[in-house]
C-alpha cells in the first residue's frame, strides 16, 4: 500500500485552487481566442475584454472574477492508497480556506441556506464527492463555481420515451432561459441517466473534461456535436449582446438508469471555467 | 466610443442609445441583494435612506477583498435580474443609471422609460479589468453587509454599453 503525506495533498491542491482563480486554464482561453475569428460588432468587443481582464487578472494577481464561487471538488481515492495517516477532509478544508484567504478571493459562502444566510468567512465547506478508482492514486478535480451561472443550472425528468431530440430540446431551454445572465460564452456540462441526483453530478464532471476533447462514445459525440451546434445558432452570444458564440463547449456524462426515467441535467458554467486539477 | 462624466444628467441620458459603448468617469454607488431588499424595506416603512438616490447610478457588485497596495479586488458585475423586483422602487426615488449584466424582467424595462433612466450593460466576469478602472472605494452605507454593503467608487474610463436606453430599446429582446 502506498502511503501519501498530507502535506503534499495540503499544498498541491492549496496552489491549484488559488491558481485557478486568477488564471483561466489554456484549452479554455485558447477556445475563447479561437471563437473570435467568426464574431464581430458588440460580440468581439466582449471577448476582447474577456481577454484584456484574464491579462490584467495575471499581471496584478488578482481574481479574474469577484465571484472566486463555491469549490466543488471529486476526491478519488486509489484502492492501494493508504489513508489511514491522512485527514482527508480536514486538509481539504485547511487548503480552501487559505488559499481563499491568501489569494484575496471572496468568501461567497453562507452557513445556513435559508435561516440567516450567516457568510462562513472562509468559504467553507466545500461541495465533496468521494469516489474510489483502481489503482494507488489520489486524484482531486473540481472547480471554482461562481454563482451567476450556477443559477441557471436545471435538472429534467424526461420520459424514456422522449428521447433524443427532447434532449436536445430541455437544453436548448435551460440556454435561452439563461439568456445573458451566465456570462456566455458558457460551458454546458451535461449529465443523462442515473438518478436526479446522480444526473446533476455526472453534469458537474463533465464540465471537467478539456473543451475541445471529444467524446470516446460516437454517439454521445454527435449529441455534443449537435447540442454546440443549436446553442451557438441561438445568437445569445457573449455577455447575451447577440452572436455566433453562446457556448465555448457542450460535454456529456451518460449512466445507466431506470426503464421509467430519462433524468437529464445541465450545469451551466460562466466563461470563467476555473477548474482544479491533482493528481498524487 | 462615448465618454461620459458622473453623475448622469437628462441630457447625456436622452442622447445614450442602445448599442453604445460608453466610458464612466466620476462616483457611483454599489449594491447588490441584501443592500437592495434594505433600501425598499426602509422606503416601505417611510423611513429615509441612508445613502441619496437622486440622480445616482448604481453598479450591481460584489468585490472581493482588496489585497495589500490596491484600492479594491476583483470588482465586476453580479446578475442584474435579481435586483428586479426592487429596481422600479428605486428608480420611482431618482435612480438614474444601473450597470450589470444580464436580462432584466417585470417592470424594470417599463419603469426606466417612465423614469427617463439608463440600464449600462458592464462585461460579465471581468473583475479583474474593472479593478483598474476604480480610483477610489468607501463603504457609504450597511457596512455589517461585507461584500454586500453599499460602496462609493471614484472610477474612470469604466467601460460599460447601453443594454436599455431611455425609449425602451432592448439589447437583450
Amino acid at each position: 500500500m502506498r502511503k501519501i503525506e498530507p502535506e503534499e495533498v495540503y499544498q498541491k491542491l492549496y496552489s491549484a485552487i488559488k491558481e485557478s482563480g486568477v488564471i483561466l486554464p489554456k484549452d479554455v482561453q485558447e477556445k475563447i481566442i479561437h471563437s473570435m475569428n467568426s464574431e464581430a460588432g458588440l460580440s468581439k468587443t466582449v471577448l476582447t475584454r474577456i481577454l484584456q481582464n484574464l491579462d490584467c487578472a495575471s499581471k496584478n494577481c488578482l481574481p479574474m472574477c469577484q465571484d472566486t464561487g463555491m469549490v466543488l471538488l471529486f476526491v478519488e481515492i486509489g484502492r492501494d492508497l493508504d489513508l489511514s495517516q491522512v485527514n482527508l477532509e480536514e486538509v481539504i478544508y485547511k487548503a480552501v480556506e487559505d488559499a481563499y484567504r491568501d489569494g484575496s478571493f471572496r468568501k461567497s459562502v453562507v452557513t445556513d441556506p435559508l435561516n440567516e444566510r450567516i457568510n462562513s468567512k472562509n468559504n467553507l465547506p466545500p461541495v465533496i464527492y468521494y469516489d474510489f478508482i483502481q489503482g494507488d492514486e489520489l486524484k482531486i478535480t473540481g472547480v471554482l463555481k461562481g454563482f451567476g451561472s450556477e443559477n441557471c443550472s436545471k435538472v429534467f425528468m424526461l420520459k424514456p420515451t422522449e428521447g433524443r431530440n427532447r434532449v436536445i430540446e430541455v437544453v436548448l431551454e435551460t440556454v435561452k432561459s439563461a439568456g445573458g445572465s451566465p456570462c456566455p460564452p458558457t460551458v454546458l456540462g451535461i449529465g443523462i441517466g442515473g438518478t436526479m441526483d446522480y444526473a446533476a453530478k455526472l453534469s458537474k464532471k463533465a464540465l471537467l473534461r478539456e473543451i475541445d476533447d471529444i467524446n470516446p462514445d460516437p454517439y454521445y459525440k454527435e449529441l455534443e456535436d449537435d447540442i454546440l451546434k443549436a446553442v451557438n445558432s441561438l445568437n445569445i452570444g457573449p455577455g447575451g449582446l447577440g452572436g455566433g458564440v453562446t457556448s465555448l463547449g457542450a460535454k456529456i456524462e451518460h449512466y445507466p438508469t431506470h426503464i421509467a426515467g430519462l433524468p437529464v441535467a445541465i450545469s451551466v458554467n460562466c466563461w470563467a471555467d476555473r477548474k482544479v486539477k491533482v493528481v498524487i | 466610443m462615448k465618454h461620459i462624466n458622473l453623475p448622469l444628467t437628462e441630457e447625456i441620458i436622452e442622447n445614450l442609445t442602445m448599442g453604445d459603448e460608453v466610458l464612466l468617469t466620476g462616483t457611483l454607488l454599489v449594491g447588490r441583494d441584501q443592500a437592495h431588499k434594505r433600501l425598499c424595506e426602509l422606503l416601505d416603512c417611510g423611513k429615509s435612506l441612508p445613502v441619496e438616490l437622486e440622480g445616482e447610478t448604481i453598479f450591481y457588485m460584489g468585490p472581493s477583498p482588496a489585497p495589500k497596495d490596491f484600492v479594491i479586488g476583483a470588482c465586476g458585475p453580479t446578475t442584474s435580474s435579481r435586483m428586479d423586483a426592487f429596481t422600479p422602487k428605486l428608480l420611482d426615488k431618482g435612480l438614474k443609471g444601473m450597470i450589470g449584466k444580464g436580462p432584466r424582467y417585470g417592470d424594470v424595462a417599463q419603469s426606466i422609460v417612465k423614469n427617463k433612466a439608463v440600464y449600462f450593460y458592464s462585461f460579465g466576469g471581468c473583475g479583474a479589468l474593472y479593478a483598474e478602472k476604480v480610483i477610489s472605494s468607501t463603504v457609504a452605507a450597511f457596512d455589517d453587509l461585507g461584500p454586500e454593503a453599499i460602496r462609493r467608487l471614484e472610477v474612470k474610463d469604466f467601460p460599460v454599453i447601453v443594454a436599455i436606453d431611455s425609449r425602451g430599446n432592448n439589447i437583450y429582446s
